[in-house]
């Protein structure tokens, strides 16, 4: 696979918005600036060199011990020069993020499960609603701070139907 | 015994005999064991041979819930649903580790034990049990409906909701 050439091309173009590019086994990983990741990511998708055109994954990773706590990672693959690319970016625990599902529709599930998980928004997302969990459902399992039985594990279940309330 | 006392338990019994042979299950598989319960129709294990055969795609057509596989929070809504709208006489089978009590999965996300919600007449333990579990598990729910004392429960069910 051709060296990628997304950071040295993102680096040019987003002087202020790239904090770090790493290469690691020919993968490459790109952090940026949370504020600008619109502009990035369009940018990336329309370059006629890059062609980003499809969003293979959305993930949250939770930091508990680092400042900002959270880290979204985007991986782009481009059906053009057959490349992948991995963009993180950091967010603050209460901060909120700007939505890509305009730019790839795939997003806007992968979004609401990042929201379900670890209770990050995003702005302007068209629905943004838990998708995993029940809708009452209370906490961010993935949390590092969420117990994994849950807070009420062993409290009996109320199931309560529409048509009983 | 009154000639009426024994007229009504022997009505009891024929109609307990009706009733166990012929427990409907309604389809309703969550997870692996639902393969299982798949297995236990096929001619190698013939759930037939017990009357239990039909597995009615409606709630409102079956006798039987067996609760196969594991029940999220999400889930127990609609599996409480579906039990509402199955008409009494009902019986419950939670069938595989996961129903009886959560299973493995320890889980924020999990029902630990499907009796939280629907009461259960069998427990088939096992992850998952195979289909002789099953089987084993309706001829124990038959021997208990083959028992079952007139009086507990209504003779006759009316389709609108109320009991006869």
């Amino acid at each position: 696979m051709a060296k990628c050439m997304a950071g040295d091309l993102l680096k040019e173009t987003f002087p202020e918005a790239v904090r770090d590019i790493e290469e690691f086994r020919r993968e490459t990983s790109i952090t940026v600036d949370a504020g600008k990741i619109r502009e990035v990511m369009t940018f990336l998708k329309e370059n006629e060199k890059l062609c980003y055109d499809l969003l293979l994954d959305l993930a949250g990773v939770d930091f508990d011990d680092r400042s900002p706590r959270f880290m979204i990672a985007y991986l782009l693959h481009s059906t053009k020069i057959n490349n992948k690319l991995r963009i993180k970016t950091t967010v603050a625990e209460g901060a909120s993020l700007d939505t890509v599902s305009d730019i790839w529709l795939a997003a806007n599930w992968m979004e609401r499960e990042v929201f379900d998980m670890f209770g990050i928004t995003f702005n302007n997302h068209p629905n943004l609603r838990r998708i995993l969990l029940p809708e009452d459902f209370v906490g961010h399992p993935l949390r590092k701070d969420f117990p994994v039985k849950g807070p009420d594990f062993d409290q009996p279940l109320h199931v309560c139907l529409e048509e009983e309330r | 015994m009154g000639v009426e006392a024994a007229a009504a338990a022997s009505l009891q019994e024929v109609i307990n005999w009706a009733r166990k042979n012929s427990v409907w299950p309604v389809t309703f598989g969550l997870a692996c064991c639902a393969l299982e319960m798949m297995v236990a129709s096929s001619s190698t294990y013939d759930i037939a041979r017990f009357g239990s055969e039909v597995f009615r795609p409606s709630p409102r057509q079956a006798d039987l819930m067996i609760v196969a596989g594991t029940v999220t929070k999400k889930m127990a809504p609609m599996l409480k649903r579906i039990y509402e709208q199955m008409p009494e006489p009902k019986w419950v089978i939670a069938y595989g580790a996961c129903a009886c009590s959560g299973g493995i999965f320890q889980t924020y996300n999990v029902v630990q034990g499907v009796d939280q919600i629907i009461p259960v007449d069998v427990y088939v333990p096992g992850c998952p049990p195979r289909p002789e579990g099953l089987l084993k598990g309706i001829i124990t729910l038959q021997e208990k409906i083959a028992a079952e004392p007139a009086g507990q429960r209504n003779l006759v069910s009316l389709p609108w909701g109320n009991n006869g």
